[in-house]
């Protein structure tokens, strides 16, 4: 299953940090984020309850960049 | 600007209010008499004012375990500055760093804007006549294929479909990068995503959203973020190891040569005392840490990447990823296919020679057996017969690859092919002093003369060569199916360096892979289709440019740049934005890297102090940022 959620987050790398906090996260199968059009698009583990899944995607995106938000 | 951006801005202007008449205090420039410890509280108002984020940042990392980052540099830094009584150089760092981040986070956000605005066309709704006669809007989404949908003027074409009634102009600018408007009327193709400029037109849709062009263009455009090149990998891995690197340095700088000088006493003569000693090398280890702040690099090497992706599409260019960028950036060889990217592909039977029947018959013959293929050559056959073909004239319908199809018209035996499929038959032909397609036709086992049918060069196709060679591509090669006599004219006129005729689907892979084996070194081969029968050849070259691919799935699927529309030109217009992408990436790390090693010898000598450092940072940075956001002004290339 893959979902589309919209982010803030100020650069470029910053971006691309988020995507591998997320890609590592449990129930994620894989994610690319978007610095242009400021998307991230997760596709996820067969099973997996995409709410809780993302909830920890964005913990762990936080961790690495204090500043992104992840809009769910 | 954003909230967050205003927020830091009114932060930086509070501390450099309270910033500037401390340090004149501080620096005995104007007397004031104050204790040291009021003096301190009050550094400590603009340096939590505006710093406090980043040491806020620089605690969670530290009990996240990815301690080694651009704030953590900062805050050991300002705090060791601060602790060490220079309280001035400690804030003024703090306050420019953020400075120099407020710059970055505007210019970023700015041409992020500029992109994600030019690339703004996803449709948000349709409109869909009511029985009485009023537009109701509805969600793209819900209309299905085949439905009539209105598009007024100044609104995008949500789905692609077929003008039923009316006629306009379109600005298909946001597609294809040609400013020239479309006209459009009564049946002619639509693409959603391009501007209706002048009049109402209602269309008849031919896709679902999902799969419109519009759709599939922007899911390009959002998964062009995964694939990252070797420079963006090297970066990140070069950080990991960059910053943990510089601290342990630091720290050596701020213990091993106090230590070394408390135990031999060489040099320590310099010094008034073992604690003004102490105090020298650890400033120095200050310095050198704010110098070795690796941002500049780092926050400008993803930029340039998607700054240069970003101007590409906004020209309709469509590059999946920045490694492909940087890729193209290395081609040296380019392979074409003819049809569609040379040529326009759209054949038109000019003669009918040695035929022993009526011509009209003859191509009632062609027509008819070629009838279920939607090659461009079947479709020109169809064309000059002219009439409606009903497919249950013909039986027994066989193709064979790379010769040509026979079958039973009306109970008759037709062979319709080339010189290949007669010699294959055993029925002697004639050849034909024509430059085209030479089909050569047999009626119930009989030559029946030949059909010859001619392409034409595309409009840009010469210009285009001449345009690659001065972008420095070495080699330009042409594979064809066609016969050697077309490719050898087609070569000549448009000067390409080599060709490579009479090639059957598969032989163009074999062909390519030939080509490969030369490309030795750092050369890199691209090869450029129109998508219809290369996409094995488009994913086995290096790189797979898929060209005029707006509608054809399978070319956006196998290629890893796709050009929206025919225009060859687009080709040498790709390499050349590629290389001066990669051009600005080596520049930015050159630059920052040379600037940021003078910089840290002279701080561990002790010749830079800490306003140097900062300012070497954040005027790289800044430079830096600047040359990145070049990438995107493509346009003139």
């Amino acid at each position: 299953m893959k979902k589309t959620y919209k982010i803030d987050v100020d650069c470029a790398n910053c971006a691309n940090l988020m995507e591998d906090a997320a890609k590592k996260t449990e129930g994620v199968k894989d994610c690319t984020v978007s610095f242009m059009t400021l998307k991230m698009k997760v596709e996820f583990e067969e099973g997996a309850d995409p709410a809780a899944v993302m909830q920890n995607v964005r913990t762990n995106c936080k961790k690495v960049e204090d500043d992104c938000e992840i809009f769910l | 600007m954003n909230k967050k951006q205003k927020n830091l801005l009114i932060r930086i202007i509070i501390a450099a209010v309270f910033f500037v008449p401390l340090y004149l205090i501080s620096e005995d420039i104007v007397h004031v008499n104050m204790p040291q410890w009021a003096l301190i509280i009050l550094f400590l108002i603009p340096y939590l004012t505006v710093g406090h984020d980043i040491l806020r940042k620089a605690f969670l990392g530290i009990k996240n375990g990815k301690m080694f980052d651009e704030c953590f540099l900062m805050t050991v830094a300002t705090v060791g500055a601060i602790a060490l009584g220079e309280y001035g150089e400690g804030v003024a760092v703090m306050l420019l760093y953020q400075v120099g981040e407020l710059f970055q986070s505007y210019a970023v956000g700015k041409s992020r804007k500029n992109i994600s605005d030019l690339m703004d066309i996803r449709p948000d709704y349709a409109n869909i006549e009511t029985e009485d006669g009023t537009l109701e809007r509805v969600d793209p989404d819900e209309v299905e294929e085949g439905s009539i949908i209105v598009v007024q003027p100044g609104e995008k074409v949500p789905i692609d479909g077929v003008v039923v009634e009316g006629s306009s102009a379109l600005n298909t600018a946001a597609l294809t990068g040609e400013s020239k408007p479309r006209e459009v009327t009564v049946d002619d193709d639509v693409l959603s995503g391009s501007i209706n400029m002048s009049g109402v037109l209602k269309i008849r849709t031919t896709t679902e959203f999902d799969e419109s062009t519009a759709s599939k263009i922007l899911d390009l455009v959002e998964n062009a973020a995964s694939r990252k090149s070797k420079s963006e990998n090297f970066i990140s891995k070069f950080a990991k190891v960059y910053t943990p690197f510089v601290c342990y340095a630091a720290l050596a700088l701020a213990l091993i040569p106090s230590i070394f000088m408390m135990i031999t006493k060489v040099g320590m003569a310099g010094y008034a005392s073992t604690g003004e000693m102490w105090r020298d090398w650890i400033l120095r280890a200050c310095t050198f840490l704010v110098i070795s702040c690796p941002c500049a690099v780092v926050i400008s090497i993803p930029l340039s990447f998607f700054a240069g992706i970003g101007g590409a599409s906004n020209q309709g260019i469509l590059i999946k990823g920045s490694n492909y960028l940087e890729t193209l950036s290395e081609v040296t060889t380019v392979a074409f296919d003819k049809t569609g990217t040379i040529t326009k592909g759209n054949f038109e039977v000019t003669a009918v020679h040695h035929s022993p029947i009526d011509e009209a018959k003859l191509l009632e013959y062609a027509a008819l057996t070629e009838c279920h293929s939607s090659h461009p050559i079947s479709l020109s056959l169809q064309k000059a017969y002219g009439k409606k073909v009903d497919p249950k004239r013909v039986t027994d319908l066989q193709e064979i690859s790379g010769h040509g199809i026979t079958a039973k018209v009306d109970g008759t035996d037709v062979a319709v092919g080339n010189e290949k499929l007669m010699n294959r038959l055993g029925i002697p032909f004639h050849h034909c002093h024509h430059v085209g397609t030479i089909i050569h036709m047999a009626v119930a086992g009989e030559y029946a003369g030949h059909i010859v049918i001619s392409d034409e060069l595309k409009e840009h196709s010469k210009e285009a060569m001449a345009e690659l060679k001065k972008a420095g591509i070495e080699k330009t090669v042409m594979l064809t199916g066609d016969a050697e006599a077309v490719a050898k004219q087609v070569a000549a006129d448009v000067g390409l360096t080599d060709y490579r005729a009479e090639l059957l689907p598969q032989d163009k892979v074999a062909c390519v892979e030939e080509l490969l084996k030369e490309c030795t070194g750092k050369k890199r081969l691209a090869f450029v289709g129109d998508g219809i029968n290369d996409a094995p050849v488009l994913s086995r070259a290096d790189i797979g440019i898929a060209m005029g691919a707006l509608g054809s799935d399978a070319a956006i699927e196998a290629a890893d740049i796709v050009l929206m529309d025919d225009d060859p030109l687009k080709i040498a217009k790709a390499i050349k934005i590629s290389r001066k992408c990669l051009g600005i990436v080596k520049q930015n790390i050159a630059f920052a890297l040379i600037i940021k090693a003078i910089c840290l010898v002279l701080g561990a000598l002790g010749l830079a102090n800490m306003w140097i450092a900062i300012i070497a940072d954040v005027g790289v940075m800044i430079l830096a940022v600047l040359n990145a956001i070049r990438c995107l002004f493509v346009k003139n290339l």
